[in-house]
């Protein structure tokens, strides 16, 4: 489904900042496979899921989904088969726009856009009944603008609009930790729930070690911009925080970047 | 301002009266260029100063194609091609050479008024009489051109109201507001951009088309200043709309009080002019009035929301 071959970048090559983000991923994820990606700060959690997303261009490697090479598509073009929630609320949606102006703009993702309506009566009403599902009361602001929604509901929408055309891969990206703990709970649920109802094949970038281990079949750590873990199936369901933390140590020959805060 | 008040006394009301269908008629046709530079300004939140070159550009290819023997119908339609050609410019220039939006726009702006001398065969101004020619608009007719350019106005609103509702239309509001979201969601939002520059400037040439005609000429100054008056009478198009209104306010009714604020624009500037404004004092006094307009709306945020009220324990 996801081919990451020998994925490097490094930023502000040959300045002062010069920082090697990605330093040789080497990634493959079967169709259906919920991943779950962890890692200390600047170990390139979120690099590789911009990277995938097309962000930026990569300076060497390949990377394929569902066996097509993307590696020259710009990020408007890979949109078309990748669903993506972000950790800052804010960015997912369009402020300006209404509730559902905004899904039918996720709607449209992948498809030319040309002079039809931005917004079918077919689709209102199809947007009403997938708004009611998500159980905040958002059916019934459709045409309230997105800006006037809270944290918390604008991250569930973006996750609406991330899952509305079934995407190859959804891309969270620490899609919970600006929200306060029940909200964030909440979240993470209709993520999980989406993911199954779908059958969904999904990457999360999460600082909770704990829901890195409840949520997914796998789970990889990642430490300065390579892939040093990738625990899957039966191992990980045993897996514990401790564990983790050891197992970190005993890879990368140093101690976890952490703190208690880490382990949730 | 107290030795105005003698002179207050002396002046001419009537005068101001019969100044206003003449405002109007500028005010609308002000309007229209007003109204592509909402597109920029507010929808694509993109600052586009090209439209001072842009008017001129239009005012230009109006009244040379008229001399030349063109119907003014093609004349101005191919001042709107001409003002989507310089948009075209500008966007390339920010999406492809990476120039910041403002920028972009001036280099437009300048390279423009070279070629706004070549089309006028190098003279600063052209003139095109509305006894020889059969124009649609013209200060001599005043109540003929208030109808023309209302009725262009209404049609370029609906236009455009139906355009923003369109799948392209979503796809240049998106990007205007979120353009990472926008590529996320897999709009090309350089696309985006270069295409609402096109109608903007588009919309900015055909105006300058109308201006031509109704002023009689053609000037290569004609735009200068144009984004500040757009400015303007966007801003006050939309502090009245919204007094008004409130947030019932829906996109075709933005447009409209966006002609309406230029309108005002226009009445004000008669209306100083009256109490004794010297003309070259204008410019100064448009660029004080968009000043005003801009800064009032952030320095009332500011005074819910300042240190100096922090200090004072947030004393309501």
């Amino acid at each position: 489904m996801l081919e990451l071959i020998d994925v490097h970048k490094t930023f502000n090559l040959g300045t002062i900042n010069e920082k090697k983000a990605l330093n040789g991923v080497d990634l493959q994820l079967e169709e259906g496979d919920f991943v779950t990606v962890i890692g200390g700060n600047g170990a390139g959690k979120s690099t590789v899921l911009n990277a995938i997303a097309g962000v930026w261009p990569i300076d060497s490697g390949r990377i394929l989904i569902d066996a097509e090479d993307v590696t020259g598509f710009p990020e408007h073009k890979r949109a078309a088969v990748l669903g993506r929630v972000f950790q800052d609320p804010m960015t997912g949606t369009t402020a300006t726009m209404e509730i559902q102006e905004n899904l039918a703009l996720a709607a449209r993702r992948g498809k030319r856009r040309g002079l039809s309506w931005g917004i079918t009566k077919k689709e209102r009403k199809e947007y009403k009944e997938l708004l009611a599902k998500l159980d905040l009361g958002l059916e019934d602001r459709m045409t309230s603008k997105v800006g006037l929604l809270s944290g918390g509901q604008r991250q569930a929408l973006t996750l609406l609009m991330a899952t509305l055309k079934k995407p190859k891969l959804l891309l969270l990206d620490e899609h919970t930790a600006a929200l306060d703990p029940k909200t964030a709970a909440k979240v993470l649920e209709l993520s999980e729930q989406m993911i199954t109802e779908h059958n969904l094949t999904a990457m999360m970038v999460t600082h909770n070690m704990r829901d890195a281990i409840v949520h997914g079949n796998r789970l990889i750590m990642m430490n300065e911009g390579r892939v040093i873990l990738d625990i899957r199936g039966e191992e990980k369901k045993k897996l514990t925080v401790e564990d983790l933390l050891k197992k970190f140590e005993e890879v990368s020959g140093e101690e976890f970047a952490s703190d208690k805060a880490l382990l949730g | 301002m107290l030795s105005l008040i003698p002179v207050l006394g002396a002046l001419d009301v009537t005068a101001l009266v019969r100044a206003l269908p003449g405002n109007v008629s500028q005010g609308l046709i002000w309007g229209l260029m007003s109204i592509g530079v909402y597109i920029t300004y507010k929808i694509l939140n993109f600052a586009d100063l090209t439209v001072d070159g842009t008017l001129a550009t239009g005012g230009a290819v109006t009244v040379m194609l008229i001399l030349a023997g063109y119907p003014p119908v093609v004349a101005v339609f191919m001042a709107f091609l001409a003002g989507m050609t310089a948009g075209f410019i500008t966007g390339v220039l920010h999406t492809v050479f990476g120039i910041p939006d403002i920028l972009a726009g001036i280099l437009t702006q300048i390279a423009l008024y070279s070629i706004n001398l070549n089309i006028t065969g190098g003279r600063a101004n052209q003139a095109v009489s509305v006894d020889q020619f059969n124009l649609f608009v013209s200060l001599r007719y005043i109540s003929k051109t208030i109808l023309v350019t209302g009725l262009i106005t209404a049609a370029v609103i609906a236009a455009l109201y139906w355009f923003f509702g369109t799948e392209m239309g979503f796809t240049i509001r998106a990007t205007g507001c979120n353009p990472n979201m926008s590529r996320a969601q897999g709009i090309n939002t350089s696309r985006a951009k270069v295409i609402a520059l096109i109608f903007s400037n588009g919309l900015v040439g055909f105006a300058g088309g109308i201006l031509a005609q109704y002023q009689g000429n053609c000037d290569v100054n004609m735009g200068r200043g144009a984004i500040v008056i757009g400015l303007a009478s966007v801003i006050i198009g939309e502090v009245i709309g919204e007094a008004i209104f409130g947030n019932k306010l829906n996109f075709a009714a933005r447009l409209l009080f966006v002609s309406v604020g230029s309108i005002i624009y226009y009445i004000v500037i008669s209306f100083v002019c009256w109490l004794g404004l010297p003309s070259i004092d204008l410019k100064l006094f448009s660029a004080i009035v968009v000043a005003v307009f801009l800064a009032v709306p952030y320095l009332k945020g500011k005074s819910k929301n300042s240190y100096r009220r922090a200090a004072k324990g947030g004393a309501r």
